[in-house]
């Protein structure tokens, strides 16, 4: 028994003040989360919307004049990558800067050129020492609306008409649920219709358009990337919330295992403290009884 | 057939409004239109402006940002950046924004990055103004 009762009980009371700050972490979180999913939850009529009209009109415009939808060959590609400010959420950011990584190792063994656009000071810092962040957003996820991802749409878009790069990928973590976010990697540029078949119920309708069908499109792009950036920032942000909240409970839960083994070793040293005191007492009395 | 179209106006931070209602007037980046139940498929982009409607022989102002709407037989559904009532607008601020973005604006180039930015707020704060003296 190395450690004193001393030393033991000093341990204990500072795992316990872990555990009640890993618990006002996760409560934290979890009011943040239910703030998160609410804003999601009302961004969703507008965002479907907006890509149910995209869809229908790129499957309709069939003339590619558009610089957005122009393809070229992809020796650049650029990837906005969204993670969070702030750690202790678990394996949250490292999951999209290994996707990240993992993307680039692909790219550049094909010969292309991989620059980056970074969403939250994660990423920005493990990327910093490569040289290749062209972007940076960082401490603008705490409160934010649309405007974000209009300027962060704004910066992309006028050096891809520039033709400074060829395509553009946006990577974040999926909110799928509290427990579970997974990265994934979406095409932003040029833009294509995702419609899984080509309309639905709404597009065999026959439209007046006004302006032209074409104008509409040029005009309803920048909507379209504006509303998958602010998706993806959502979803980072919620995420970051459900991850920390499922990391703050583990890390409460080992402060209870721990919290359980110190007190074990806590009476377990006080008993033997007493058993060894009582052995002095009835060591001593023996003697001097023996002595009479 | 109902005869009172179902009008819905989405923001990116929410359903604004959902009802039905007897007519809606439209700023559309062709001019102002009027839908009245029955409209022919349409599609159309807005621009900044105010928009209209009526129910119940009453007339409501709203002033909208830029978005579209798409009109079907029944339902006109209205996409916008903004969307704010004419009787939440105080006039003062929305002068003194109008102000401020017209001397901005001269004293801009027209190739800034920023012109476009600029010149938006100040069609806001123009539209703000108009659409407020409806009340």
């Amino acid at each position: 028994m190395g450690a004193s009762l001393k030393d033991i009980k000093r341990q204990s009371v500072a795992v316990d003040k872990t555990r009640q700050i890993t618990r006002a972490m996760n409560m934290v979180a979890a009011s943040k989360l239910k703030a998160a999913q609410l804003k999601m939850e009302n961004f969703r009529p507008y965002a479907d919307k907006i890509m149910d009209v995209f869809d229908s009109l790129a499957s309709r415009v069939t003339s590619f004049t558009n610089p957005l939808l122009a393809v070229r060959e992809p020796r650049r590609v650029r990837v906005i990558m969204m993670t969070s400010d702030r750690g202790l959420c678990g394996g949250f950011n490292a999951n999209v800067i290994k996707e990240v990584n993992k993307f680039k190792r692909e790219k550049t063994a094909e010969g292309k050129e991989v620059s980056l656009i970074t969403a939250g000071k994660k990423g920005r810092d493990s990327f910093r020492k490569e040289g290749n962040v062209v972007g940076e957003y960082v401490d603008k996820l705490g409160n934010f609306d649309i405007s974000l991802a209009a300027g962060i749409a704004g910066e992309a878009v006028p050096s891809f008409i520039a033709e400074e790069y060829d395509e553009l990928y946006l990577c974040y973590n999926e909110f799928r649920n509290i427990a579970s976010q997974k990265p994934i990697m979406i095409r932003l540029l040029p833009a294509s219709s995702v419609g899984s078949d080509e309309g639905g119920s709404e597009s065999t309708v026959d439209y007046i358009y006004e302006p032209s069908e074409e104008d509409l499109l040029a005009h309803i792009i920048p909507l379209y990337l504006r509303v998958l950036i602010y998706r993806g920032l959502l979803e980072t942000s919620a995420g970051e919330h459900g991850a920390r909240m499922v990391a703050m409970d583990n890390a409460r839960s080992s402060c209870e295992d721990m919290l359980q083994s110190l007190t074990q070793q806590f009476n377990r040293a006080r008993q033997a403290a007493i058993t060894s005191e009582l052995m002095d007492i009835v060591g001593g009395t023996e003697a001097l009884s023996a002595g009479k | 057939m109902p005869d009172e179209l179902m009008l819905e106006i989405v923001t990116p931070d929410r359903l604004a409004f959902s009802d039905v209602v007897e007519e809606v007037t439209l700023s559309g980046s062709e001019g102002e239109f009027g839908v009245l139940i029955g409209h022919a498929p349409l599609l159309s982009s807005m621009k900044i402006g105010e928009l209209n409607y009526t129910k119940d022989n009453k007339k409501a102002y709203y002033l909208v940002g830029e978005g579209y709407a798409e009109i079907t037989g029944l339902k006109a559904t209205v996409l916008v950046e903004s969307i704010e009532g004419a009787s939440s607008i105080i006039v003062e601020e929305a002068k003194k924004a109008q102000e401020s973005a017209e001397a901005k604006l001269a004293a801009m180039d027209k190739d800034d990055l920023d012109y476009e930015k600029v010149k938006k707020s100040l069609d806001m704060a123009a539209a703000r103004l108009k659409v407020s003296q409806k009340v």
